[in-house]
C-alpha cells in the first residue's frame, strides 16, 4: 500500500508496487490527461510534477512515491500555469495535441524556476518532450509569451 | 426531396445519449461541381443526434440554443479539418463563429465519403480540397431553410430577409430571430437543390485566421483520445508480435504470464499472442513473461544492406518499366564533349511513429451490436474489418471516431490490418467485456507498415555551357499500391517533374518483400523530391548555374513553382545576399498534392559534425487560403517532421532480418533544440484550395542536403544524413 497526494487529494494504491505512476494515474485514478508515448522516459508525454519537479511518470514506480505530492495536468494551477495555458491557446500551439499535456507540465515547471528563460533555457528544459507534429516553434513562442504576461 | 421518419442504426453514433424522439432524414443532393457523378447524387441521410437539435443535412445540426454543430467527415489529428470544415459551413450559413461546434461524423462510406477517394477517409491532403464546395453547400442549404422558415413565420418575402453573424432579420417589419428559435421549423422546409454560394469577395470567415476549435481541450488535458476511453469492466490487451516480418507462432508457453497478478487470459491470434489484463501494467508485464518460439520459414531474413544491394543491381535490369520518357536519353548521355554525373541514392524504411501508438476500444452491446472507439482514418474500412472478424453485420458495427495522436499516414490502411488485429483480440476474448487493445512504442517502431526502402540511380549530362541535356533516373522499391505496372506512388514527383529537360527518362522497378509498407506523410514525394531536387542542384552547380535562377530557367513560364520559388528567394534575401559566416543556403521547390512549396534552409556544421539547421524560409501556394494560420502551422510541422527523418531516422533490418530500432532512443524524433526558425509566406490565390498536411515535407530534405553539399562538398546520397545519431551513438 502506497499513500500519496494526487492533485491535492490523499490517495492510496494497493496494486503491484512496480506499477509505474503513469498507469496508476490513468488506470486506477482515471485521469487521462497524462499520456503514454514511449514507456522509457524518451518522449515526455507522461510528464507530471512530483513534489514540484517534473517527473517522467512512465518510469516512476508507484512504490517510490510514499508521502509524495503528485500534480497532473488536471490539477495544474498557479500563475505560471494560467500564463502558459493562455499563451498556448492564443497562438494555437497544439496540432494532434497528444503530447501537449506533457509539454505544458514541462513549460510550467520551467517558468516556476526561471520566469524569464532564454531560447537556450527553453531548449534545455523542453528537449525531453517530443512533439511528432513538430509544434516546437510555437512552443518556444508561447513560453516567451507566457513569461511576458507574467512580467507584465 | 422528402422528409421521412427513420433513423438508420448504421449511422447512429452511440456515444451520446440521444434519440428520444424521431429522427429526421432529409433527402438532398450535396455534390460539388467537378466531383459530381451520378453515384454521388444519392440521398444524403441525416439523423437527429440529440434530443432537440435539428438536422438540416448530414453535416449540419442546429440546437434550440442556436449552437451549430458540424459533423466532420474527416478525422482531426492535427491538420485542422475540424476547424476548416466548420469555417466553410459557418461562412455560407452566416453564423457567428462563437456558435459553431464540431463533432466526428459516424462511419459511412456513402454519406461521408471523401469525394476524392469514393470512400470515407482522410489523407492525401484532401480534406479541405474535397470539402470546399460540399461544406459550403451544406451551410448555404441550412441558411436557405432558415430563411424560408422565417419568411413563412413572419409572412414576408424570403428575398427581403438578411442573415448576418447568426441573426436572421427582416428590416421592413423589424423582425429578427436567432437560429435556434427557427431551427426545428427550418429543418422541415424544402431543401434547395442548388443554393447560391457566396462570391469569394464577400467572404467573412474564409481567408482569415481563426482559433482552432480543438485547442482548448488540448491545452487543459480534457481532449479524449482512444487511449483515454474508459469503460466499466474493460480489459487492456497487448499482443506479442514476431521480430521478423512474415514470421508466425511455432509454439508458446504462457505459464509465467498467467502468474502475473491482474493477467486475465492469454490467447493465440493470427497476429501473435494476446495477453489480457485488468489494467495496462498487468498486460504489459504478462506479455514480457511470455515464452514464444517463432517460425521463420516464410519470414524476411535479409538485412537492409542486402536489400539495398539487391535494389541497386536491379535498377539497370530489364525489370525496369518506363514511367516517363522524352527525347532520346541514351543518345544524349553519350555524346562527345558532355560531362556526366552519376548518383546512387539510398532511402531507408521509415516508421511514422505518431505520438499515440495504434489503439482501439471494442465493446459488444446487449443487442449484439459492436461499438468501436478509435482514431479512424478510414472508418468504413475499420467497420468492415470488425464486421468480418467478429462475424457481426456491418449495420451493427459503429465506429466512433476519436481524436488521434497523429497519424502521418499510419492509420489509413485498405483492409485495416491493425483493426483486424484489434478485432481478433476482442473476438478471442469472448467479447463479454470491453477490450482496449493498444500497441506500445516498441510495437509501433517494430511493427512494419513503413515508408518503403527505395534506391534511385541517376545520371545527368551537361554541355559545354553547363546546360542539362539529359537526365536518366531509375527508382527501385516496393509498390505501395501493390501494382505490377507503374505505381504512381513510387514515381510521383519524378515522372511528372516540371523541369524542362529535353531528354529525360524515369524508369521504375517494383520489388516484392514480406515487409509491410505504407504511405508516409507525402508518400512518393518523400524520396522523389529529394532525388530530383538534390541531383538537379548538383547539376546546376557543376554547370555554373545559380540554384534559384537555374531552376527558374527550367520551369515553364507562369508555373506556380516559379511563384513560390521567387517568393522564397525574396524572403531569404537570396539574390545578392550571402548566408552568415560558416553557413550555407540550400534551395528546393516541389509540388505535391497540387500544392506548391519552396523552401530555403540555412545550415552549418554542428558540434557533432552533422548539419545544424538554423533557419528555413518557406513559400506555399495552396490556392484559396481558408485559414492562413493553420497553413503556416502545417508548413512548420511538415518541415520539422521531414527534418527529423532526413537527419536521423532509419528503420534498419539487421543481420538476419530483425528490426534494429525499438523506441525513440534509437528512432530519433526532432527535438525542440533542433527545430529551426521557420518563416512561412502564403501566396494569395483565387484557385480552388488544395491540401497542406503533407506538402511542407518534401522540400526540406533536399533543401538541407543542398546546403550541406555547398558547405562540405559532400553530396548526400544516403539517408539519414546522421546515421551515427540514428543508431543511438
Amino acid at each position: 500500500m502506497v499513500s500519496f497526494t494526487l492533485n491535492g487529494q490523499e490517495r492510496s494504491f494497493d496494486g503491484d508496487p512496480d506499477t509505474p505512476l503513469l498507469w496508476v494515474i490513468r488506470d486506477a485514478e482515471k485521469l487521462t490527461g497524462t499520456k503514454y508515448g514511449c514507456g522509457i522516459a524518451q518522449c515526455g508525454a507522461c510528464t507530471v510534477h512530483v513534489d514540484g519537479m517534473t517527473r517522467r511518470s512512465c518510469i516512476t514506480p508507484v512504490s517510490t512515491l510514499e508521502g509524495s505530492s503528485v500534480t497532473t495536468i488536471e490539477g495544474l494551477e498557479g500563475p505560471e500555469a494560467k500564463a502558459v495555458q493562455a499563451a498556448w491557446t492564443a497562438i494555437d500551439v497544439p496540432q494532434c495535441g497528444y503530447c501537449q499535456s506533457g509539454q505544458i507540465m514541462s513549460a510550467v515547471s520551467l517558468l516556476q524556476m526561471n520566469p524569464t528563460p532564454s531560447d537556450a533555457d527553453i531548449d534545455g528544459a523542453m528537449a525531453g518532450n517530443i512533439c511528432r507534429c513538430a509544434t516546437y516553434q510555437r512552443i518556444r513562442q508561447a513560453i516567451h509569451d507566457a513569461s511576458d504576461t507574467m512580467e507584465g | 426531396m422528402g422528409i421521412h421518419d427513420l433513423t438508420p442504426a448504421s449511422i447512429r453514433p452511440s456515444r451520446r445519449a440521444f434519440l428520444t424522439g424521431a429522427g429526421l432524414v432529409i433527402g438532398m443532393t450535396l455534390a460539388p461541381k467537378g466531383f459530381a457523378r451520378a453515384e454521388d447524387l444519392g440521398a444524403i441521410q441525416a439523423d437527429v443526434q440529440n434530443e432537440a437539435a435539428a438536422a438540416f443535412n448530414a453535416f449540419v445540426r442546429i440546437a434550440p440554443d442556436s449552437t451549430v454543430t458540424v459533423l466532420s467527415k474527416h478525422i482531426e489529428f492535427g491538420q485542422g479539418p475540424y476547424t476548416g470544415l466548420t469555417t466553410l459551413v459557418a461562412e455560407e450559413l452566416d453564423a457567428d463563429w462563437s456558435q459553431m461546434r464540431v463533432e466526428a461524423a459516424p462511419a459511412d462510406d456513402d454519406i461521408y465519403k471523401n469525394l476524392a477517394f469514393g470512400l470515407q477517409g482522410t489523407g492525401g491532403s484532401t480534406a479541405i480540397a474535397n470539402s470546399y464546395e460540399q461544406m459550403r453547400k451544406a451551410g448555404a442549404t441550412a441558411r436557405a431553410m432558415l430563411v424560408a422558415a422565417a419568411a413563412d413565420e413572419w409572412g414576408v418575402p424570403s428575398e427581403e430577409i438578411a442573415v448576418s453573424n447568426g441573426t436572421i432579420s427582416h428590416k421592413a417589419s423589424g423582425k429578427s430571430s436567432d437560429f435556434g428559435s427557427l431551427a426545428s421549423k427550418a429543418a422541415t422546409m424544402d431543401v434547395p437543390s442548388e443554393p447560391a454560394l457566396k462570391d469569394p469577395k464577400n467572404f467573412v470567415l474564409i481567408g482569415k485566421d481563426r482559433p482552432k476549435l480543438d485547442t482548448p481541450a488540448k491545452v487543459d488535458g480534457t481532449a479524449i483520445f482512444t487511449l483515454d476511453i474508459q469503460l466499466d469492466g474493460m480489459l487492456v490487451a497487448v499482443v506479442a508480435h514476431p521480430e521478423h516480418f512474415g514470421a508466425t507462432v511455432a509454439r508458446f508457453d504462457d505459464t509465467r504470464a498467467r502468474q502475473v497478478p491482474g493477467v486475465v487470459d492469454v490467447k493465440q491470434i493470427p497476429q501473435g499472442i494476446a495477453v489480457y489484463g485488468e489494467n495496462t501494467f498487468a498486460a504489459l508485464k504478462g506479455r514480457s513473461m511470455l515464452d514464444v518460439e517463432w517460425d521463420l520459414s516464410q519470414a524476411e531474413t535479409r538485412s537492409s544492406e542486402e536489400i539495398f544491394e539487391d535494389y541497386i543491381a536491379r535498377a539497370k535490369s530489364d525489370e525496369a518499366i518506363e514511367a516517363a520518357n522524352q527525347g532520346d536519353v541514351a543518345a544524349n548521355l553519350n555524346q562527345d564533349g558532355l560531362r556526366t554525373i552519376e548518383a546512387t541514392m539510398r532511402f531507408p524504411f521509415l516508421a511514422h511513429a505518431p505520438m499515440e501508438p495504434l489503439d482501439a476500444v471494442l465493446v459488444r452491446r446487449e443487442d449484439g451490436s459492436i461499438d468501436c472507439y478509435n482514431g479512424a482514418q478510414f472508418p468504413g474500412q475499420d467497420k468492415a474489418a470488425i464486421s468480418d472478424v467478429c462475424g457481426v453485420d456491418p449495420a451493427n458495427v459503429r465506429v466512433n471516431t476519436q481524436y488521434a495522436g497523429g497519424s502521418f499516414g499510419r492509420r489509413a490502411q485498405f483492409g485495416s490490418p491493425y483493426m483486424r488485429e484489434a478485432a481478433e483480440v476482442f473476438k478471442a476474448s469472448g467479447m463479454t467485456r470491453p477490450v482496449k487493445h493498444m500497441w506500445t512504442r516498441e510495437d509501433d517502431i517494430r511493427g512494419g507498415f513503413y515508408r518503403p526502402i527505395y534506391v534511385h540511380t541517376l545520371k545527368g549530362a551537361l554541355d559545354a555551357e553547363g546546360n542539362i541535356v539529359a537526365w536518366d533516373q531509375a527508382i527501385v522499391g516496393q509498390s505501395i499500391m501493390n501494382k505490377d505496372d507503374i505505381d504512381s506512388t513510387s514515381v510521383e514527383g519524378a515522372s511528372d517533374s516540371p523541369y524542362q529537360i529535353e531528354n529525360r527518362r524515369v524508369m521504375s522497378v517494383n520489388t516484392g518483400l514480406p515487409v509491410p509498407i505504407l504511405w508516409w506523410r507525402s508518400v512518393g514525394h518523400t524520396h522523389t523530391a529529394f532525388a530530383v531536387e538534390t541531383f538537379l542542384d548538383q547539376l546546376l552547380e557543376e554547370g555554373g548555374k545559380d540554384p534559384v535562377e537555374g531552376r527558374l530557367a527550367l520551369l515553364p513560364k507562369g508555373s506556380r513553382e516559379r511563384g513560390v520559388l521567387v517568393k522564397v528567394a525574396e524572403m531569404a534575401g537570396f539574390k545578392g545576399g550571402t548566408p552568415p559566416e560558416g553557413r550555407a543556403w540550400g534551395v528546393a521547390v516541389h509540388k505535391s498534392f497540387s500544392t506548391y512549396v519552396a523552401e530555403i534552409a540555412e545550415v552549418s556544421i554542428g558540434e557533432d559534425g552533422g548539419p545544424t539547421v538554423h533557419r528555413v524560409w518557406c513559400a506555399v501556394d495552396c490556392g484559396v487560403a481558408v485559414n492562413p494560420n493553420i497553413i503556416k502551422a502545417q508548413m512548420e510541422g511538415g518541415i520539422g517532421y521531414g527534418l527529423g527523418a532526413i537527419l536521423y531516422d532509419e528503420i534498419a533490418l539487421g543481420e538476419g532480418g530483425g528490426v534494429v530500432q525499438s523506441n525513440f532512443h534509437d528512432y530519433r524524433s526532432l527535438r525542440i533544440s533542433e527545430m529551426p526558425e521557420v518563416q512561412v509566406a502564403v501566396i494569395a490565390s483565387s484557385q480552388p484550395p488544395t491540401g497542406v498536411g503533407e506538402p511542407g515535407v518534401p522540400p526540406i530534405g533536399p533543401a538541407v542536403a543542398n546546403a550541406w553539399r555547398r558547405l562540405t562538398g559532400q553530396a548526400v546520397e544516403r539517408l539519414p544524413i546522421v546515421p551515427a545519431r540514428s543508431a543511438g551513438a
